[in-house]
């Protein structure tokens, strides 16, 4: 069994090395560094470990694609969408899918950890829970993104719509980060109530109306619309911004009972 | 280690805790028994800081329990009736993941040592999924003591435990050095590995 004392003697760990904050006698400078490095540390944890479970599971990113492209195939359905004017038509289109299917990765994006009790596991760890809330972005940002990623190149070679491609993907990018800014923060709210499939849309679409709507503008405009040059861009950034900080400064009070 | 004054946990209108009075020396190992419902798990969710006391006050390790919950998580393991471990990682890769999280040093050595322990050496790369209800019990002891916590927690950690897996769990909690708190139904057994015993009953703190 290899319960030896010379075993045991690599489990002890000195009880100065066991606080998880700096030491107080060590210059500012040098505690915020160690902090700092401690965060990226937690961080790279947390993402390689989301990333290795759904690589493994392969659950979320294979369904989610599927659910795009269906919700694509209901519209043409609905709509005879080679009928439809598609510049004007495909922005509102492509974000209702962007949308949809992001919720659905928000949802998971806890509902598995909260499932299987290793949520619990997390909280247990002297872990920043800022670390837990960019981890939980990144890692959904990541599958939204190759999500979207799928969904426009089809969509673009069965409706075959003009596009200013970076100026698409710079709208995508930037308006899936403000959505997912938000959605990460309310799924860990919702993830504690029975009804978080339907409470989580319902607290997320009233706050990310602003980043939808810009987001739809913008990618009219990448279509080559000729709707006012509004700077639809730099809203969704702002929107970015402030809910990126806002939500990282209170994911720790909602993480909480 | 732990002091807990009249501590009292409800949920809607049932009362799990009522006005537990607990104090635990360091070092010592304290067994809590009683049937089921009794509300060990509560009591033991509340000293791990997982759930907040409706009413009562708790220190762990001079810390305030309510106040400052991350300090307090920092010094303690806790077994509880989910093993909180991720079914496609390997056991060794779990390990890493939570040793990561807490910061520690040498850690691949620290890996070897407690997969050693446990007696999951070969077992090391299988995956969580893949390896059986005792050996899932036995990584999650692993986990629980892979940052060498002052204080440990363990709800009924004889569950689905074979022979050599008790024997292992024995010499966890004959070993001294830490203060530890279990919950078990097995009064016999939990009498000889505990230096005390109390009884829950309806929430309510009888010594023994």
């Amino acid at each position: 069994m290899g319960n030896s004392v010379a075993t045991d003697a690599h489990l002890v760990i000195p009880s100065e090395a066991r606080n998880p904050l700096p030491a107080t006698d060590s210059s500012p400078a040098a505690r915020n560094d160690k902090a700092k490095r401690r965060f990226l540390l937690q961080l790279r944890a947390l993402l390689w470990k989301d990333l290795v479970t759904e690589w493994r599971r392969r659950e979320m990113l294979l369904s989610l694609i599927v659910f795009s492209l269906l919700v694509l195939l209901v519209f043409d359905f609905a709509f005879d969408l080679r009928r439809l004017d598609m510049p004007a038509a495909a922005p509102g289109i492509l974000w209702v899918t962007f949308i949809f299917s992001g919720v659905l990765s928000f949802n998971r994006a806890f509902a598995v950890e909260k499932d299987r009790g290793t949520w619990e596991g997390l909280l247990l760890a002297p872990v920043d829970r800022g670390a837990i809330y960019l981890a939980k972005l990144l890692a959904s940002l990541l599958f939204m993104t190759a999500v979207e990623a799928v969904t426009l190149v089809l969509f673009g070679a069965f409706f075959d719509v003009p596009a200013d491609i970076p100026r698409l993907a710079a709208v995508v990018l930037a308006g899936t980060l403000g959505f997912a800014a938000v959605g990460i923060l309310f799924a860990a709210m919702s993830a504690n109530t029975r009804a978080r499939e339907i409470f989580l849309p319902v607290l997320l679409f009233p706050v990310s109306v602003p980043v939808i709507i810009g987001s739809v503008k913008a990618t009219a405009l990448a279509f080559g619309s000729s709707e006012g040059e509004y700077p639809w861009l730099g809203l969704i950034l702002a929107f970015d911004a402030i809910f990126l900080a806002v939500s990282f400064a209170v994911f720790e009070y909602v993480t909480e009972e | 280690m732990i002091a807990g004054v009249d501590l009292t946990k409800t949920f809607g209108r049932t009362v799990a805790v009522r006005g537990v009075d607990l104090n635990v020396q360091v070092g010592e190992t304290v067994a809590l028994l009683g049937p089921n419902g009794a509300g060990k798990t509560t009591l033991l969710r509340l000293l791990a800081t997982l759930d907040k006391p409706s009413a009562g006050q708790l220190e762990i390790a001079g810390l305030d329990a309510l106040r400052r919950p991350q300090q307090v998580r920092a010094l303690l393991g806790l077994v509880a009736h989910q093993t909180y471990l991720h079914p496609e990682l390997t056991a060794a890769e779990d390990l890493r993941f939570y040793g990561q999280l807490y910061g520690l040093d040498s850690l691949e050595e620290r890996i070897g040592a407690l997969l050693a322990k446990f007696g999951l050496t070969e077992r090391g790369n299988m995956r969580v999924a893949a390896l059986s209800r005792g050996q899932q019990q036995r990584l999650a002891l692993a986990r629980a003591v892979l940052h060498d916590p002052p204080l440990l927690l363990l709800d009924e950690p004889d569950t689905g435990l074979d022979a050599e897996g008790m024997g292992v769990l024995e010499g966890l909690l004959r070993a001294g050095g830490r203060t530890t708190v279990f919950s078990s139904h097995n009064r016999a057994w939990a009498t000889a590995l505990a230096g005390r015993t109390l009884t829950l009953m309806d929430g309510q703190l009888g010594g023994d």
